[in-house]
């Protein structure tokens, strides 16, 4: 099968590729790119593990070709610290309100709420919970993780971050 | 789980990926927001050789007033119909049916015209078209024509389009002003299909019930329009006994398969719930 050529944009930097029509978006960031961040879970687009944020929205890689993102800027879990290096607010949040546990789920929750917050920048609590509705996580209950968002939120928006009584 | 080897094309016109389905006949597939076809391709009960991505087509995409239809591109997205003041104030019922289907990022990706066009019983749309009377505009390769969606479904993954097609839009109706819609769907969990639901469009008029269009999700092989039941309640207050008459000529037009979500006399009685519960929620939000 003839290989497609495909130009991205990959947490900033500009790639360009040869893909097989039948490479799945995941497999090219894994194996193509080595951006191992966003992870292969159920494979049936139910669990948001391969989460990745393309042209504004957020996307599970796992159902989507690489020839369909041609031309798309996406960005990653690697793409998320702050260009002098210090953690991203949300990977602030989850490391301080330990919203993760074994981890496999957390690039794909912190790439979800990413854009949650784009679009609104203090979401309440039952707002945050459907708003990672897609995003499957086996350890915390989403209690820690949804303090994590709240978190990110107050910082990006200057807020002191208050957690709500138990 | 990959999918098998194929040809992808991206034309950049509704005729160019006509004309491209047309030459490729049973060998080609048109691709939408693929959250149903790559599944399907991943699993093998899907093995197009070649792809037609109809993203590269901005005429499909957007939503429009035309007279008295509202009409949307096919490629439009279950988000997009979520952010649209238009459709916000003209037809809510679509807002709040994009609400209750899968998750965030499959809405982001998901498109109404692949949402109709695939004839899965499980998707939502469809009987949504059906309860607000849309028509779906086709292009093959005899040229255009519309296709009412109360005639489009023929059986499970079976409808009137024929190879070569592409479904380009869907046009709606605006039902009248101070109608009231509800779509009530019940799941197991976020991104489940329909265990039953039921979409209801009412009007109103000195407290009776004037007009009224109810359609049923995942309870038969098609989507179902439950002409019946509408006519027992037009003319009603909408009380009791007469609301049990017509939740009873719903059921009677069910036939729902047993599946995990249920046996089948459990989901036609489901698919009556919904209805009930979406009858009252449009009478609390029609005016007259």
């Amino acid at each position: 099968m003839a290989k497609s050529h495909i130009k991205i944009t990959v947490n900033g930097k500009a790639v360009e590729e040869l893909v097989e029509p039948r490479t799945l978006l995941i497999h090219f960031l894994r194996e193509q790119l080595s951006l191992t961040g966003p992870h292969i879970g159920c494979e049936t687009s139910h669990c948001g593990a391969c989460t990745v944020d393309l042209d504004g929205k957020s996307v599970k890689s796992c159902t989507m070709f690489a020839v369909q993102a041609d031309g798309a800027d996406i960005r990653t879990i690697e793409g998320m610290a702050n260009a002098d290096g210090t953690l991203h607010a949300l990977q602030e949040g989850f490391r301080e309100m330990h919203g993760l546990q074994c981890g496999f789920c957390t690039p794909g929750m912190i790439l979800r709420a990413y854009r949650l917050l784009q679009e609104n920048t203090n979401p309440s609590e039952e707002e945050i919970r459907y708003g990672i509705s897609g995003n499957l996580c086996r350890c915390t209950g989403y209690q820690n993780i949804v303090k994590a968002i709240q978190y990110a939120a107050a910082k990006l928006t200057g807020v002191p971050f208050q957690e709500a009584a138990e | 789980m990959i999918p098998g080897s194929f040809s992808y094309h991206r034309p950049s016109s509704v005729q160019e990926a006509v004309g491209l389905l047309a030459k490729l006949g049973d060998d080609g597939r048109a691709l939408a927001g693929g959250h149903s076809l790559i599944p399907m391709m991943k699993l093998r009960l899907a093995e197009p050789a070649h792809l037609v991505d109809l993203a590269g087509i901005a005429d499909l995409k957007g939503i429009r007033s035309d007279g008295n239809d509202i009409v949307i591109g096919a490629m439009t997205t279950q988000h997009d119909l979520i952010g649209s003041d238009l459709l916000g104030t003209k037809i809510p019922l679509l807002r709040e049916t994009s609400l209750v289907i899968a998750d965030p990022q499959v809405r982001y990706v998901g498109t109404l015209g692949g949402n109709v066009a695939n004839g899965d019983p499980g998707n939502d749309m469809p009987a949504v078209m059906l309860c607000l009377n849309a028509s779906y505009h086709v292009t093959g390769k005899g040229g255009e024509r519309r296709i009412s969606a109360r005639e489009f479904y023929q059986g499970a993954y079976f409808t009137a389009l024929e190879a070569g097609d592409v479904l380009t839009a869907v046009r709606i109706p605006v039902p009248a002003a101070g109608h009231g819609g509800a779509y009530e769907k019940l799941k197991r969990k976020i991104g489940d299909y329909a265990t039953a639901a039921a979409a209801v469009v009412l009007t109103m008029s000195g407290g009776k019930v004037a007009s009224c269009s109810i359609g049923l999700t995942n309870v038969a092989e098609t989507p179902l329009w439950a002409e019946e039941a509408a006519k027992i309640l037009t003319g009603s207050t909408l009380d009791a006994a007469t609301v049990k008459k017509a939740v009873a000529a719903a059921e009677a037009i069910t036939a729902p398969a047993s599946d995990a979500r249920g046996p089948a006399h459990y989901r036609t009685k489901m698919a009556g719930v919904m209805l009930t519960r979406a009858l009252a929620r449009a009478k609390a939000k029609a005016r007259g």
